[in-house]
């Protein structure tokens, strides 16, 4: 027997090196490494639809990891989240509409600007916790979006905000195929960021403050300054979502940056899992998926009795809406710990088959 | 001419806000008897009001029928929602609940979109007389009727937790959830007991907003001005939510005052009532009428 390939029942790390390392083994490596790559193949076999729903899974697995930073993993619960994604798009349309900067910068660079706003909101919220914190920041959501509403200069009021396509060396990258790679690039760049910084001491000081955070407190960690930061970084991966997205529509309205989207994110890092990196890209690409599977049942019930009688067709908006809800509430009930356990149940499953004792 | 258009804001400021007491009440209700805070009470008023609605359009009952029955089936409605949503995640981390209220919420307003469509139907008309005079003010029947059932709300609310024996239980459950249950009361009747009140509750305010703004899922929207509401008077106090409703109720007419003679903003009787929200976060977290938690962050 080739005791060399076969892997170890249970969890085994002999080192702290092992156990602080990004991947559990080389398999997963190459595994992740795998993934990338078939991605970034996809363009040749995907038609141009497709390509658009995986930007879309990009930009928002982008924002939804932000949110569990804050949420699945220091704790801090966040209503609010969408005007920060709406402030990322509205800040890099604005950067380079009314300062020249070039696109590819302004992604950044409104990233960063994004994470200042966020400090600036953490300072008042990082006072309260819990209940008082959701409450506090759906304040904000509507405080946000009226200033949205109002200061023209940054978003352009009513009639919206005008991005233009990103270029590189003269090159337009207009396409849903050459877009694809852009949000790729940020997707795998801000993936890894996320994972780094929860292997640093920051990282787990966040942990710790979710978890007990009296206790975290007596360790020396300072409770403010890390409710302060993880506001900030949520909003980092927020506004670098929300220039993705600016820059993918051409065009940034205010009407978009609701309380549903808000919602939607939450409803991503919850199905996906709370404290899951991996989580925030399932649950993403789910809450995307969601609504084009909703479409295609409906679609494909047409013209039967079922239609006929509850007029699916002229429903289908209210459909996913509604889908979205129960989806959150059986998950909540059925699978509170999201799809990032799930996997790694089947994982497990297959890792100790046949004998899983 | 200033004087007067303060004086009618004042006075629907009064009403609407007499309106949010009764809301902020039965949001009370339940966060007091069962620590879930429901992002979806705004919706109970949503579907109340429908279901009223339906009956009437429907079958053209009398008015009074069809009320009953909508209560009736807002008892049925909130025990359910108890039983088959929240009973499952008692004991889950707070998010949870949150998020599953809100799911709620998301539900019902896509469903109840569905059912009547997305455009403000006007109740039919209940009253002869549209408007009353009194002091010289018009005030329309509806608003009139809307304030005298909040406070016929209000104090049957204070006789039901003073005199009734369900009541009792319920006060004593909100105090002590161990003890009440160790001297014999039920807990799970409490709790459906709790969401029941406020499902109806909620009902009768979605209703009487119907009957003077008709109905659209605009309604739901009290649903989130209740929160400002509720934080200014403390999260657990009947009658902060009774105070804080009424405050918030005036504060955002006297707001909408300022607005049109003054600033010119637009739009400031919407999102006044949130930065009171932020200010009284920042300054007394639990309310003028809370219990306060003692932990310092």
């Amino acid at each position: 027997m080739n005791l060399k390939n076969s892997r170890p029942c249970g969890d085994f790390r002999t080192s702290y090196f092992k156990d602080m390392s990004m991947f559990e083994d080389k398999k997963g490596f190459f595994l992740t490494c795998f993934g990338v790559f078939i991605l970034s193949c996809s363009p040749l076999f995907l038609d141009s639809y497709l390509i658009s729903l995986l930007i879309y899974i990009g930009f928002y697995a982008i924002a939804a990891l932000g949110l569990n930073i804050l949420v699945g993993f220091t704790g801090q619960i966040s209503v609010g989240h969408a005007v920060f994604f709406g402030f990322g798009a509205f800040a890099s349309a604005w950067l380079n509409n009314s300062f020249l900067i070039p696109v590819f910068f302004c992604i950044p660079l409104a990233a960063i600007l994004t994470a200042f706003i966020g400090l600036l909101f953490g300072i008042p919220a990082a006072r309260v916790k819990g209940l008082y914190l959701a409450i506090a920041t759906l304040a904000a959501q509507f405080i946000m979006e009226d200033f949205f509403s109002r200061a023209s200069w940054f978003t352009g009021g009513v009639d919206g905000a005008s991005a233009e396509p990103l270029k590189i060396f003269g090159i337009f990258f207009d396409s849903d195929t050459k877009y694809f790679f852009i949000v790729l690039f940020w997707m795998v760049v801000s993936f890894i960021i996320a994972t780094n910084i929860l292997r640093t001491r920051d990282g787990r000081a966040f942990l710790a403050v979710r978890d007990h955070y009296l206790s975290a407190e007596m360790m020396g960690i300072n409770l403010m300054k890390y409710r302060i930061l993880s506001f900030g970084i949520s909003s980092f991966f927020a506004g670098l979502g929300g220039a993705l997205y600016g820059h993918y529509l051409n065009f940034v309205s205010i009407e978009e940056f609701n309380i549903q989207l808000s919602i939607t994110f939450l409803a991503m890092i919850i199905i996906g899992g709370l404290g899951s990196i991996r989580g925030s890209m399932m649950g993403a690409a789910f809450m995307v998926l969601l609504p084009e599977i909703m479409d295609w049942l409906t679609r494909s019930l047409s013209g039967t009795s079922i239609d006929s009688a509850l007029s699916l067709s002229e429903a289908i908006p209210f459909i996913k809406e509604a889908s979205i809800g129960l989806v959150i509430i059986l998950f909540l009930i059925f699978e509170p710990n999201g799809l990032a356990y799930r996997w790694g149940q089947i994982r497990a499953w297959f890792k100790l088959y046949p004998f899983s004792y | 001419m200033a004087l007067n258009f303060l004086i009618q804001l004042l006075v629907n400021g009064l009403i609407i806000g007499l309106l949010y007491g009764v809301v902020a009440m039965s949001f009370v209700l339940i966060y007091k008897s069962s620590q879930v805070v429901n992002f979806a009470q705004g919706e109970f008023l949503l579907v109340g009001a429908w279901a009223c609605w339906w009956l009437l359009a429907k079958f053209a009952i009398p008015f009074y029928l069809a009320f009953l029955l909508t209560l009736i089936f807002m008892i049925i409605f909130g025990i359910l929602v108890q039983i088959i949503i929240l009973k499952p995640l008692i004991g889950e981390p707070i998010i949870s609940i949150i998020m599953v209220t809100i799911g709620l919420s998301i539900f019902f307003q896509a469903i109840m979109n569905w059912m009547f469509g997305v455009f403000t139907e006007p109740f039919p008309t209940i009253f002869n007389t549209e408007s009353i005079k009194i002091f010289g003010l018009n005030v329309q029947t509806a608003y009139l009727m809307s304030g005298l059932i909040s406070i016929f709300i209000m104090i049957s609310f204070a006789l039901f937790f003073k005199k009734s024996r369900l009541g009792l239980a319920m006060r004593a459950t909100a105090f002590d959830q161990q003890a009440a249950q160790s001297l014999g009361v039920s807990i799970k009747q409490v709790f459906a007991a709790a969401w029941a009140i406020s499902a109806m509750v909620s009902a009768v305010a979605g209703v009487v907003f119907g009957i003077v703004n008709g109905i659209s899922s605009g309604i739901a929207f009290m649903g989130i001005k209740v929160f400002p509401a509720v934080i200014l008077g403390g999260l657990d106090s009947v009658l902060g939510a009774i105070l804080g409703g009424l405050a918030i109720g005036l504060l955002e007419h006297i707001a909408h005052y300022v607005d049109v003679q003054f600033l010119n903003v637009g739009n400031l009787i919407r999102i006044a009532p949130f930065y009171a929200l932020i200010i009284i976060l920042m300054i007394k977290p639990y309310g003028f009428f809370g219990t306060k938690d003692i932990e310092r962050v």
